[in-house]
């Protein structure tokens, strides 16, 4: 297996040693440990890379997010990039085939993003519900069948788990709370050293209170969906 | 409370660039902000808005970038300190102010913002504002992290106060839209009265008026403003060095591509060999200071996106010095190392780095990103922009494409900036056929109104938002008007600037502030000047498109305002007016004979083409409720039954 982290000679910005010890405990895999957040418009992928780096951020990690929106994102692929390190301030991008979980809200949306970002020990975590392109639509491409994505994503990936997130969302009343149970199943995960308490107190402060319950069911709701998965 | 208003200081917070910047602004004891929306730049009038109560502060919404940096320099007149935020094109509107502004000097701290979009990523061109620093010869910051555009906006202030010039703070789109760590210092107490002094003598910079002219006195000031500057930016702690004493390679860089260059001098090993120079103080350069780290090496890459700024300006240094520090190698733009378009990131400067080090780099296994290309490529379909499902400009421009076809003389649009530029591109039938700047539409259409001499009879129509309106449409409306050109001007008017977050604008009865204001009414306007007015819901399909056939017909200037709430407005978001099903009997699949009208021309993201079925399905997780496909069907198999 390849070594991907294998260079030992760090500039002064990223001290060896120090860096995780800096920390409260040792508890990322990789430092810089790279997430991507991925999904289509209007998704909330924006907002779940805003609650899972502010929980992070409590946890003392330093994060950078790297996040495009506006208009160049209505209807098409989102993407948020965020570094958890134990020593500074990375670059926005992360760099190619360096991302260690994808969290999916989109199935087709974390087979496009390997191609830049994936290696074979990458983590992925996808939500199953489709979002068709508008040129599935309208009949010029074709999508691929949900088996084949998920062939397909472990020929490519150290792990997969697939939720249908959507679904879920659907029940709790909400199709948008399915960003958050993809949240949820990301702690679910025990990559990171993140849980419900974490979310509580972020979320509080992101949304109106009346909202606040909903949200946490559908946060403990994923983290079970991906510890059951895992068991 | 806003954690942008933390008092405890040293406390670290996870903010967005732009956030960062207002927390500089108001740990500078900013009084007066004032923008125009414009990705990536909104978040920063935004956010002070909404503390702009708490903090005593006057924060507005301007028509236009123009106005917003006269408002802003008001205050600085008046001896406050003020931020004037914009998106990099805003600073093409508000140059002319500008440049004259640049001469007459200014009191208080005035710092303009402007944010970048290199690559385009919100944008339809990736023009940049370093250049205007140097035409305009005012100084220009740039910072290279999240800490430092807290920090270099906070000193703008102060720097700008010093030489008595504006000072502008260059940010992009990787820095504004991106977040980090920022640690906080004191928030002061603001106690600035606002004052105009003016009735000193004419030439007297402290207490005389405020104008450029005479010009043989005031530029010469001018530039001797900036020769301090450049002394002042040789000291500067925003310009840092990382790496070996003596380098086998010196990067030069600034901005975001510091963060790209220092991660990929990490990826390839290199921090012992190859020396890092950051530029926070890009105008003037320090010469002194570049003199200092062109000795240490023979060899020089330049990391900055699209044109060649640094690399220019660094050459220039390097030839006036040559006779000392000797004759160097340049890489960067010039020699095609790094792309002269399009935004940078870390891979890019790592293939530069080991191409120049011969450095082996090897990001991907071979085979397993040949296998991930594959699978990207067959298996994860374009996605391709689209209006968002409930969007009117679907609607409108429906309705504009039918009304077009039904006239059969070979019509178009001319485009203007918003969400609804997408009409370039299938999303809205293809049907922009121009598209430049803020009002650029109907400027554009008014010319072509005027070509019948020419034997020209194509029917021309021009499209803006509501908030564009405002922006810069009213002058071309005057001259399209004023000089009979034949067009219509269609208004897609959804009730505020909505591509940018739903900032109001002078149409609608509220402020930045959340204060109650006068609305101008775009119809009342456009009917005094003299069009001929009418006002539709583009939803109503039928009723639009024989009201725009009827006005293309007619001569003159006619204005069809299209009214319809845009669908992510928090009014609207979330709540269907009508649930929509396909009556399976009905919907005959392909032998309908229209070649599915509703999913293959329609291309609205909640209504799908189920292919084994043969049938149309209502994704109801997507679908927003506007009802429109009811009306596209011609067997009327797309049921609408309304939402109590």
């Amino acid at each position: 297996m390849r070594d991907l982290f294998g260079c030992v000679s760090l500039g002064r910005h990223y001290p060896r040693g120090g860096c995780l010890s800096a920390m409260k405990e040792q508890n990322i895999l990789k430092d810089p440990y790279n997430i991507i957040i991925t999904g289509v418009g209007g998704q909330g992928s924006v907002m779940a890379s805003r609650v899972l780096s502010n929980m992070l951020s409590l946890y003392g990690f330093k994060i950078t997010i790297g996040e495009t929106f506006g208009a160049s994102q209505r209807g098409g692929s989102v993407m948020s990039h965020i570094r958890v390190s134990g020593c500074g301030t990375w670059s926005p991008q992360i760099p190619k085939g360096r991302a260690n979980l994808v969290v999916a809200l989109e199935p087709v949306e974390s087979l496009r993003v390997l191609m830049t970002y994936g290696n074979p020990e990458i983590c992925i975590l996808a939500n199953i519900r489709p979002t068709y392109p508008v040129g599935v639509i309208a009949g010029d491409l074709s999508y691929p069948e949900p088996e084949d994505i998920d062939k397909t994503l472990h020929t490519l990936a150290g792990q997969v788990l697939l939720i249908d997130a959507t679904k879920e969302a659907v029940e709790l009343g909400n199709p948008i709370l399915s960003n958050i149970i993809m949240i949820g199943a990301v702690c679910g995960l025990g990559l990171l050293p993140i849980g419900v308490k974490e979310f509580r107190s972020v979320i509080q402060n992101m949304i109106p209170a009346k909202h606040l319950e909903i949200n946490v069911i559908a946060f403990e709701l994923g983290q079970r969906k991906s510890i059951v998965k895992i068991e | 409370m806003s954690k942008l208003l933390e008092k405890k200081i040293g406390t670290s917070h996870l903010l967005m660039g732009n956030e960062a910047i207002v927390r500089g602004a108001l740990e500078a004891g900013v009084n007066v902000a004032a923008g125009y929306p414009g990705t990536p730049s909104s978040e920063i009038v935004e956010s002070l808005s909404k503390i702009a109560k708490k903090m005593g502060l006057y924060v507005e919404w301007s028509v236009n970038e123009k106005v917003s940096l006269e408002v802003a320099a008001a205050a600085s007149f008046a001896n406050l300190r003020a931020l004037c935020p914009m998106k990099q094109n805003g600073v093409n509107v508000a140059s002319d102010f500008l440049l004259h502004l640049a001469l007459s000097g200014i009191r208080g701290g005035l710092v303009l913002v402007s944010c970048d979009d290199p690559g385009a990523l919100s944008s339809v061109n990736e023009g940049e504002s370093r250049h205007f620093a140097r035409l305009l010869e005012i100084p220009l910051l740039e910072p290279g992290n999240f800490q430092e555009a807290k920090d270099m906006t906070k000193w703008a202030f102060e720097l700008s106060e010093e030489i008595k010039s504006v000072v502008m703070l260059r940010s992009v789109t990787r820095m504004s839209h991106a977040s980090g760590s920022v640690m906080f210092g004191p928030l002061p107490e603001t106690g600035r009265k606002a004052y105009f002094k003016s009735d000193g003598f004419i030439l007297d910079l402290e207490t005389g008026p405020v104008i450029s002219a005479p010009v043989g006195y005031r530029h010469p000031i001018q530039q001797g403003k900036i020769k301090k500057v450049r002394e002042i930016f040789e000291e500067s702690p925003f310009n840092t060095y990382e790496g070996p004493e003596i380098s086998d390679l010196l990067i030069i860089t600034s901005s975001a591509c510091t963060l790209y260059s220092r991660e990929a001098i990490h990826l390839l090993c290199l921090a012992d060999r190859v020396g890092l120079l950051k530029l926070g103080t890009t105008w003037p350069l320090p010469p002194k200071l570049l003199k200092k780290y062109l000795a240490t090496t023979d060899k020089i890459l330049i990391v900055e996106e699209v044109l060649p700024f640094l690399e220019e300006h660094v050459k220039v240094i390097a030839a006036e010095e040559a006779k000392e520090i000797g004759a160097k190698t340049f890489y960067g733009k010039n020699d095609g190392t790094i792309p002269m378009n399009g935004e940078l990131n870390p891979d890019i400067v790592v293939k530069a780095l080991s191409h120049i080090m011969g450095v082996p780099n090897e990001p991907m296994a071979p085979e397993y990103e040949k296998k991930a290309q594959l699978v990207a490529f067959t298996m994860a379909p374009n996605r391709e922009q689209t209006f968002c499902p409930g969007c009117p400009h679907r609607a409108s421009f429906w309705n504009i494409h039918k009304a077009l076809q039904l006239d059969n003389r070979q019509g178009f649009v001319c485009g203007d900036i918003g969400c609804y530029s997408m009409a370039a591109i299938p999303a809205g039938f293809s049907t922009i056929r121009t598209l430049h700047s803020m009002g650029s539409g109907l400027g554009v259409a008014s010319g072509f109104g005027k070509l019948d001499m020419f034997g020209m009879n194509q029917p021309v129509l021009a499209v803006c938002g509501d908030s564009t309106f405002f922006h810069a449409v009213l002058p071309p409306l005057v001259n399209a008007i004023h000089h009979q050109a034949n067009v219509t001007l269609v208004v897609l008017d959804n009730s505020g600037t909505a591509m940018t977050g739903f900032q109001p604008h002078p149409g609608l009865n509220v402020d930045a502030m959340g204060d109650k204001a006068p609305n101008l009414d775009i119809a009342e306007i456009c009917r005094v000047m003299g069009a001929n007015v009418e006002i539709r819901d583009p939803f109503n399909l039928e009723a639009t498109q024989s009201t725009l056939n009827q006005l293309m017909t007619e001569s003159g200037v006619k204005v069809l305002i299209l009214r319809q709430v845009c669908a992510l407005s928090p009014e609207k978001k979330g709540k269907k007016k009508f649930k929509m099903q396909i009556d399976k009997e009905k919907c005959i699949g392909t032998d309908c004979g229209c070649n599915r009208f509703c999913t293959r021309i329609l291309r609205c993201p909640g209504l799908v083409w189920d292919k084994d079925e043969k049938k149309a399905w209502i994704d109801e997780v997507i679908c927003a409720g506007c009802g429109i496909c009811s009306d596209v069907c011609p067997s009327g198999a797309i049921i609408r039954e309304e939402v109590v």
